[in-house]
C-alpha cells in the first residue's frame, strides 16, 4: 500500500514538470521526510535511553510531562532551541559554527542507505557497507573541529581522545563487516537481505559470525562514543568533553547525533547480521509493510543492548582502550576473517 | 597462555556485571525508592534522622523544657538562634527565676549542623521533620519556637 502510494506521488510529479526538476523536487521531499523522522526519533531514543537508565538504577525516570513521560524530549528540544547560542571570544568562528553540522550532516547521511523494508531503501548503492563505513568516520572530523576550534583545553582533550579511539575502532567495524561480506559476497544492502532469506547471517555464519558479531558490538560501542568508551565526554573529567563550548540548538545537534548515530550502529547489526526486515521463520512474508516493523524492532533490541553496556560497565582509561583494539580485537578479528573465508570455502555454512 | 585465559575470564566478568544490573532491571518496579512526592504528600514520611529544622516540642499542658540557660544560643556558629529572657516571679517558690520570654529560631541563616541540639542540657530542642520550608517572604524565616503562654515544664531543672 505503502509502496503504491510513493509510486503515485512519483508519476503525478513526473507528469507535472521536466524530469531534472522532478526528480530534485522528490529528493528533497524524500530528505525532509527522512530528516523529520529521525529528528523525532533521535528524541524518543534520548527519551529511551533515560527511562532504561533510571529503571537500572532503581529510579523512574520522566513520568510527568505526557502520558508516562512521553513528550519529555520534546520539551528539552524546544527549550533548547528557545536558548540564546552562547561561544567564547577567542574561539574560531567560522570553525565553530560548522562543526556541529558536520556531525549531524553525517548521522543523517547514512540513514539513507538502510532497507527498512522490501523497496523502501532511499538509496540502494552496490558499495552500501562501504559507504556506512565512509560516512561513519567521517563524523569524528566534526568531534574533532568543535574541540579544536573551542579553544578550550577540555574540548581539545576530548576531541583528541575522540580521534585516537575512533580512527582504531574503525578498522575493527570494518573488518568484522568484512568477515560477514565474505559470506554474502556482496557489498548492496538489499543484497545483503536477498542473501538472508536462507537464514540470518548470524545463524548462517554460526561460530565466525557471532565472533564477528561480538566485536562489532564493543567496537560499535566505540565508534559512538558510548560508555564505556566514552572518556571524550567523561563527564567526570573533562566537563563535557568536545561540546563544552557549545549551547542551545548546536549542543542538540551534538546530541541527538550520538544517539542517531547509536541507531545506525544497531541498524547496521540489523541489516548485517540479523537479517533487516525478514521476518523470523519468514512469518509476515505476506505482508512487507510489517518489514518496518521487524527492522525497528531488532534495531531496538541492539539500542536496548547497548543502554545495557552503558549502565553496566565502568569507563576505559586510554591505553585500555587501545590495548582492547590493537592487541585483542584487531588480531581475534584477522584470523576470524581466516576462520569465516575457510567455512565459506568448504560451504559449512548453515542453510535453510 | 594467559591470553586467551584473560579473554575468557574478560568476557566472564562482562557477563556477570551484565547479569547484575539486568536482574535490577527487570525488578525496578520493586526497587524503586522514588517518591511520587506531590501525590503522596498526605503518606509521605520523612526518615528519622531527617534535619528538616529545629522545633520546640510542647506537651498538652502547653509546657515545654527550656530552662533558657542559652547553651544553644553560644553553641549555634552562625547566630541563628536568638534567647529574649527575664527574670520573673516564681509562683511555687516566691523568688525571681530566668525565664524565657521568646526562643527565637531564624531559620534562614542555619546551616543545619545540629550543635544547638546537642548543646541542649534539657532536650528542649529537636530537628523536626517538615522539609516544606519555602516561603514568599523573608520575615516568615525567623520563627518563635516556644508557643504564646507555654512555660517551663516541671521538674525539668532538678
Amino acid at each position: 500500500m505503502l509502496l503504491s502510494i510513493t509510486k503515485n506521488i512519483h508519476e503525478w510529479l513526473f507528469s507535472l514538470m521536466p524530469e531534472n526538476i522532478a526528480s530534485i523536487v522528490e529528493m528533497t521531499i524524500i530528505a525532509v521526510i527522512y530528516l523529520t523522522g529521525f529528528a523525532v526519533a533521535g528524541l524518543f531514543l534520548v527519551l529511551m535511553e533515560r527511562r532504561i537508565a533510571a529503571w537500572f538504577q532503581l529510579r523512574r525516570g520522566p513520568n510527568r510531562v505526557g502520558f508516562h513521560g512521553i513528550l519529555q524530549t520534546i520539551a528539552d528540544a524546544l527549550k533548547l532551541v528557545s536558548k540564546e547560542l552562547t561561544g567564547t571570544i577567542k574561539a574560531d568562528k567560522f570553525l565553530y559554527n560548522l562543526a556541529p553540522y558536520f556531525v549531524i550532516i553525517t548521522a543523517l547521511l547514512a540513514l539513507s542507505v538502510f532497507p527498512f523494508t522490501q523497496d523502501f531503501q532511499a538509496f540502494d548503492i552496490n558499495i552500501g557497507i562501504l559507504f556506512l563505513i565512509a560516512i561513519s568516520s567521517i563524523g569524528v572530523i566534526g568531534i574533532l573541529l568543535a574541540g579544536w576550534s573551542s579553544n578550550n583545553k577540555f574540548s581539545l582533550i576530548g576531541a583528541m581522545r575522540s580521534g585516537v579511539q575512533t580512527i582504531s575502532y574503525e578498522l575493527s567495524v570494518s573488518l568484522s563487516l568484512l568477515t560477514i561480506v565474505l559470506m554474502t559476497g556482496t557489498l548492496q544492502l538489499s543484497e545483503i537481505v536477498e542473501v538472508q532469506k536462507n537464514g540470518w547471517l548470524i545463524v548462517q555464519g554460526h561460530i565466525p559470525a557471532l565472533i564477528a558479531f561480538m566485536i562489532y558490538m564493543i567496537a560499535g560501542t566505540a565508534e559512538t562514543n558510548r560508555t564505556p568508551f566514552d572518556l571524550v565526554e567523561a563527564e567526570s573529567e573533562l566537563g563535557a568533553g568536545f561540546h563544552t563550548e557549545y549551547s542551545g540548538m548546536k549542543f542538540a545537534y551534538f546530541f541527538l547525533a550520538e544517539f542517531i548515530n547509536m541507531f545506525i550502529i544497531a541498524a547496521i547489526a540489523t541489516t548485517v547480521f540479523f537479517g533487516a526486515w525478514l521476518s523470523p521463520f519468514g512469518i509476515t512474508e505476506s505482508i512487507p509493510l510489517l518489514g518496518i516493523f521487524w527492522f525497528l524492532a531488532k534495531t531496538f533490541v541492539i539500542v536496548f543492548l547497548m543502554m545495557w553496556f552503558r549502565w553496566s560497565f565502568p569507563r576505559l582509561r586510554i591505553d585500555q582502550i587501545l590495548t582492547l583494539e590493537w592487541k585483542y580485537l584487531l588480531p581475534i578479528n584477522l584470523v576470524n576473517l581466516v576462520v569465516m573465508a575457510v567455512v565459506v570455502w568448504l560451504g559449512l555454512t548453515i542453510q535453510f | 597462555m594467559s591470553y586467551f585465559s584473560d579473554i575468557y575470564q574478560g568476557i566472564k566478568s562482562l557477563l556477570t556485571g551484565m547479569s547484575i544490573t539486568g536482574k535490577y532491571f527487570l525488578n525496578f518496579r520493586k526497587g524503586s525508592i522514588t517518591q511520587q512526592y506531590p501525590e503522596n504528600r498526605e503518606t509521605l514520611k520523612m526518615f528519622e534522622r531527617f534535619r528538616g529544622e529545629v522545633i520546640m516540642p510542647h506537651d498538652e499542658n502547653n509546657e515545654h523544657r527550656c530552662t533558657g540557660c542559652q547553651a544553644c544560643e553560644i553553641a549555634c556558629p552562625n547566630g541563628t538562634i536568638e534567647i529574649i529572657w527575664d527574670r520573673q516571679l516564681d509562683e511555687e517558690t516566691g523568688k525571681k527565676k530566668k525565664m524565657i520570654d521568646k526562643h527565637i529560631y531564624h531559620l534562614g541563616m542555619c546551616t543545619m549542623c545540629g550543635l544547638c541540639i546537642e548543646a541542649c542540657p534539657t532536650d528542649a530542642i529537636k530537628w523536626g521533620q517538615n522539609f516544606e520550608n519555602s516561603v514568599y517572604d523573608r520575615k516568615y524565616l525567623d520563627r518563635v519556637l516556644n508557643k504564646p503562654g507555654s512555660k517551663l515544664m516541671k521538674g525539668v531543672e532538678e
